[in-house]
């Protein structure tokens, strides 16, 4: 196992390499039984889901068989109670001493699911021995990006080596970046221009190589940061820098790209759009430098240039 | 009349003495916002930018009569300044301040319930009703006052908005920003309420992104809306739609949209159309 690479739903078509291994106590498993914790958007509070189909991929199980599911979120002014912990083991059909072992895992999952800063905890399987016992035989745990300055413990967990090269020096940069497959570059500010961009890239018959959030606070240094990242690629045939400036302003973006630009050098069509905050100032400083740059009015315009800058290459 | 925000609306700033506070707060003042003064702890009876400072809301609240806050708190205390907005019965709360804590903001979600106060956001562009009061990071020479509504979870996509309706000479009457955290004050079902009953609104343009039901649940508010005979021309748009390629319920929530009358673009770059297509 280790050294090999191993491919999992959550691992993605080209798997990870194996670096490191856990190894339990084998259980002689009676019940396997579903749990989880997630952060519900819905009703705004922590929301436990259980099941007794366990072992089994509970999005299956919630489309077909939805009444073996049981789902209810915890008020979090009061928190977690014995009640539901009762209802939990209740629901899964436990009986003798498991009833009490779940309980107390219930509140103790909420517990460290509220101090961990979780987004998402799941226990698949959750299984019952043959002495009777409640034990959780595997477990997936997800993290609050946001919380994680004060989750110290939880952050030097982090093994860097099962990460993508590009994204990882994106986070050191605090850049929102994500690494596709297609062949256009794009720098935007906020995330739903950034889908936006990417929508009409593809709707103009392109496809884009990443999606990139500059975020609102970007200073020069973290724009010509993102745009080395977005060059690094092999696959980028051409790059579109596309920003709506509110709290972001466009002579902070236009002074990044030139900068990126004179430091790394630019060996693809480059499309520029700016508008809001400092826009004059910011086309003043692309006009007034030797960068090549081919300028873009509006989302459509910038799109179609691009487009065709890089398939008429 | 436009909603949330007008003339008289007196707006103050929690962390007007950082970066983003001040920037944004001479911003708003120079487009005509009535700022009446600032909160930061430990600095009061000083002034910044021309604006007194206090050290609680509650004293500023008292001081200036002020009715909204605008909050630039960086994350780790946003949560905490939003609960003493909440605290202090401001009517209007709007947090800009990008990356709070998912499990702080289930604790402010609570304590708005049966609260005085409406909050929008956090993580959102703010609220601006044109030429009246602009609270929040959008650059104010976009907008021209009129008659479309704009309500968004993405800030820079309301920003397209209201550029192209400002094009096309309609404008808009207030533009909401509700931003894209997962959980937040106003959704928008609760922006629709107030613009289908604005005299000024006279179409809408919602734009969402793809994940969660928000979209879902507002296209069947539309719809019963409809049944109670109140209806407006609605646009719309969904980001993320044609990369995700499906996933992320975009074709769903396209559906839900287009069911409930509201005419979706196709391309963000065509929202101003799509609007005039909705109007008819």
């Amino acid at each position: 196992m280790l050294g090999r690479t191993l491919v999992t739903h959550q691992s993605g078509p080209a798997g990870k390499t194996v670096n490191r291994i856990y190894i339990e106590d084998g259980a002689s498993i009676a019940t396997e039984l579903y749990l989880a914790l997630l952060v519900d958007r819905v009703t705004s509070r922590v929301s436990f889901v259980c099941s007794t189909e366990g072992g089994m991929d509970i999005e299956t199980v919630a489309a077909e068989t939805p009444e073996k599911i049981l789902s209810f979120s915890v008020d979090p002014a009061s928190g977690v109670s014995g009640f539901h912990g009762r209802r939990v083991a209740f629901a899964l059909g436990l009986e003798g001493k498991a009833v009490k072992q779940c309980v107390q895992l219930i509140n103790t999952l909420y517990k460290l699911f509220i101090e961990r800063d979780c987004e998402m905890l799941e226990i698949n399987p959750l299984i019952v021995t043959t002495e009777g016992d409640l034990v959780c035989l595997d477990a997936k745990m997800g993290f609050d990006d946001n919380a994680m300055y004060r989750q110290q413990e939880i952050l030097a967990l982090r093994d860097e080596t099962e990460e993508d090269a590009k994204e990882l020096a994106a986070s050191k940069f605090d850049l929102n970046y994500i690494s596709l497959d297609g062949e256009i570059g794009c720098m935007v500010n906020g995330a739903g221009l950034a889908m936006a961009t990417m929508d009409i890239i593809k709707l103009y018959g392109s496809s884009p190589a990443n999606f990139l959030d500059v975020g609102g606070g970007a200073t020069t240094e973290k724009v010509t940061e993102a745009f080395k990242i977005i060059t690094s690629d092999p696959n980028v045939k051409g790059i579109l820098v596309n920003i709506f400036g509110g709290i972001m302003r466009c002579d902070v973006i236009a002074d990044g790209v030139i900068a990126a630009v004179k430091e790394v050098g630019l060996k693809v069509p480059l499309v520029v759009r700016l508008e809001g905050t400092n826009v004059e100032k910011g086309k003043e400083i692309i006009n007034n430098s030797d960068v090549d740059v081919i300028a873009a009015d509006d989302l459509g315009d910038a799109a179609e240039k691009i487009v065709k800058a890089v398939k008429g290459a | 009349m436009a909603v949330l925000v007008n003339e008289n609306t007196k707006v103050i700033c929690q962390g007007l003495t950082g970066s983003q506070g001040t920037f944004h707060s001479e911003q708003a003042i120079a487009y005509g916002t009535k700022m009446v003064g600032g909160v930061t702890p430990g600095k009061g009876g000083q002034s910044h930018i021309g604006l007194p400072i206090f050290n609680t809301v509650a004293e500023a609240k008292h001081a200036t009569e002020a009715n909204a806050t605008a909050i630039y708190v960086p994350p780790p205390f946003a949560a905490d300044a939003i609960l003493e907005a909440i605290d202090a019965e401001l009517e209007l709360i709007v947090c800009i301040t990008e990356g709070i804590p998912v499990l702080d903001m289930m604790k402010v979600k609570r304590a708005l319930e049966g609260s005085k106060s409406t909050l929008i956001g956090p993580n959102c562009p703010g609220v601006i009703t044109p030429d009246a009061c602009k609270i929040g990071i959008m650059p104010g020479h976009i907008h021209l006052r009129g008659s479309v509504g704009v309500v968004s979870r993405s800030g820079t996509l309301t920003y397209e908005a209201v550029k192209q309706t400002t094009d096309i000479g309609l404008g808009q009457s207030t533009c909401i920003g509700i931003g894209g955290d997962p959980i937040k004050g106003f959704e928008h079902i609760d922006a629709l309420d107030l613009l289908l009953h604005d005299d000024e609104t006279q179409s809408i343009i919602m734009i969402g992104e793809i994940g969660g039901s928000a979209e879902e649940d507002a296209a069947q508010y539309i719809k019963d809306m409809a049944k109670k005979g109140i209806s407006k021309p609605i646009a719309g748009f969904i980001a993320g739609a044609i990369v995700a390629g499906g996933k992320g319920g975009a074709e769903d929530k396209i559906e839900a949209m287009k069911s409930a009358g509201i005419v979706v673009a196709e391309s963000p770059a065509g929202l101003g159309e799509a609007v005039l297509k909705a109007i008819g």
